[in-house]
């Protein structure tokens, strides 16, 4: 209906885009009737989401045009953007940011790194840009959910880590259990996805190059590959970000400490 | 043996809850600190095991300024059985052996045996540490810190947490074990009966301070 209005596809984009945000406002005015007030949170969120996703769109299409290092720049801010997000989950732990930063580059960035040198991600600004873009907002996640996981273990078996350290124990044994539930906390959404794929959902990636003409295998085969590479990031960000935060919560004497959230 | 000369800790909010503490241990010694609840006697302890760093003050085991010596050296030598007993996963055996373990070591099963006998559980080694009651579990918390050979033991209200049975059946195995004269001992409890029947010698504490010090008859009364 929306695409018969129209030859022009600007009037046509932001038609839709007009549509989707009247059922978002339909939808919060009976979840209002119903007592849940997200009117003001929700339309404060689609307003940021939309301008953000139309500049990011915006300066795709200029980059699109340039030479491919570009897109190492485009990436690195959004590193940077996504250490900065995170940091906030990591409230109180020193130099959460670095910490954070350096995790997302030793996971997502080699992640993209090496597989852009095997040519399982082409070298070129439109899949390195939005297949990383996902690598590294996956990985974001996996760090904060280990960061806070880790977080409320440690504080919530402090008589145990502290009865191993009076015995002599190092800092890193003592806290062991506690990394390797958060990590493996920080990888269950991933792991799930990677086993409902295609059968709870089909996802974003694919749907796109379907439309976009490409054949279903050929598009299931590369949503695959990219779930694949994200359970790659998102794993080693969280393992790395765990190996370096586990000594935060631990002072130069070996005393435990845990930062309040 | 042990020496703790000013020791004071100030938390991050002003409170002191250690303030000024200076007394001695000597070996084979017994010492009973005694006091009200937050008088600082726990917090005493904490930092004789470097759980918690001084603000001030200094603690020297055998002439040894602690300072200077490696933390989970410290707590080696500086052994605590803290009030609440943790037991770590697997068997009574992997517990006793959990700090060898550690430091890449082996603890044989005769030392096992012989530890186990020493707290009163002999048989205990295969039994899930998790299936044991309040007081075998205090028992093995003891025999764990007994496994290090500590030079000095640091005991932090040790029945507190039991039942009266089994109280008396933990402090029959303190006194076996403390009565040898073999072992330095700091135990805090704030049950003055017991200071009388395990210590030779007290501290009084009463706001992060010592305010009594001497044989137990004197600061407790006879």
């Amino acid at each position: 209906m929306i695409t018969a209005l129209s030859d022009n596809t600007w009037v046509v984009a932001l038609s839709q885009a007009v549509a989707a945000v009247l059922l978002v406002l339909a939808v919060l005015l009976v979840a209002q009737r119903y007592g849940v007030s997200m009117f003001g949170e929700a339309t404060w969120a689609m307003t940021r989401g939309f301008v953000q996703v139309v500049a990011v769109g915006s300066v795709l299409a200029v980059l699109l045009r340039g030479p491919v290092w570009t897109a190492g720049i485009v990436l690195l801010g959004m590193f940077a953007a996504a250490a900065s997000i995170a940091r906030r989950r990591a409230k109180g732990i020193p130099g959460a940011y670095r910490l954070i930063l350096t995790a997302l580059l030793i996971g997502a960035g080699s992640v993209i790194v090496v597989m852009t040198a095997l040519g399982v991600m082409r070298w070129e600004i439109a899949t390195l840009v939005p297949v990383g873009s996902m690598l590294l907002s996956n990985a974001m996640n996996a760090a904060t959910q280990m960061v806070e996981r880790l977080r409320s273990d440690i504080d919530a078996h402090r008589g145990d880590i502290e009865a191993k350290l009076a015995l002599g124990g190092a800092p890193a044994s003592c806290v062991a259990p506690y990394v390797e539930n958060a990590v493996r906390a920080s990888m269950i959404p991933q792991v799930n996805t990677m086993t409902a794929l295609g059968i709870v959902f089909i996802p974003g990636l694919m749907s796109g190059m379907v439309l976009a003409g490409a054949d279903p295998v050929q598009a299931a085969i590369y949503q695959f590959v990219v779930i694949a590479m994200i359970l790659a990031a998102g794993g080693l960000t969280a393992m790395t970000a765990a190996v370096l935060v586990r000594s935060r919560f631990f002072t130069a004497a070996e005393q435990l400490v845990v930062p309040a959230a | 043996m042990l020496r703790a000369e000013g020791l004071t800790r100030r938390l991050d909010d002003g409170t002191t809850v250690v303030d000024d503490v200076t007394f001695g241990v000597g070996r084979g010694e017994v010492v009973a600190v005694v006091g009200g609840s937050g008088a600082g006697k726990s917090s005493l302890l904490r930092l004789l095991n470097r759980l918690d760093e001084p603000t001030a003050g200094r603690v020297a085991v055998e002439g040894v300024d602690q300072a200077s010596v490696r933390p989970a050296d410290l707590r080696r030598r500086v052994g605590l059985v803290p009030q609440t007993p943790r037991m770590f996963p697997g068997t009574v055996a992997d517990n006793l052996r959990w700090a060898f373990a550690e430091r890449g070591e082996t603890l044989g099963d005769d030392a096992v045996r012989s530890l186990l006998e020493r707290v009163q559980l002999p048989g205990y080694a295969d039994r899930d540490a998790s299936s044991l009651s309040g007081g075998e579990a205090q028992r093995v918390s003891l025999a764990r810190v007994l496994a290090n050979e500590p030079q000095v033991l640091l005991l932090d209200e040790p029945t507190s947490a039991l039942d009266e049975d089994t109280k008396g059946e933990v402090e029959a195995t303190l006194r076996d074990l403390l009565s040898a004269g073999e072992v330095t001992c700091l135990v805090v409890t704030h049950d003055e009966a017991q200071a009388r029947r395990l210590a030779d010698r007290a501290l009084r504490m009463r706001d992060g301070r010592v305010v009594e010090e001497g044989a137990v008859e004197e600061v407790l009364g006879s």
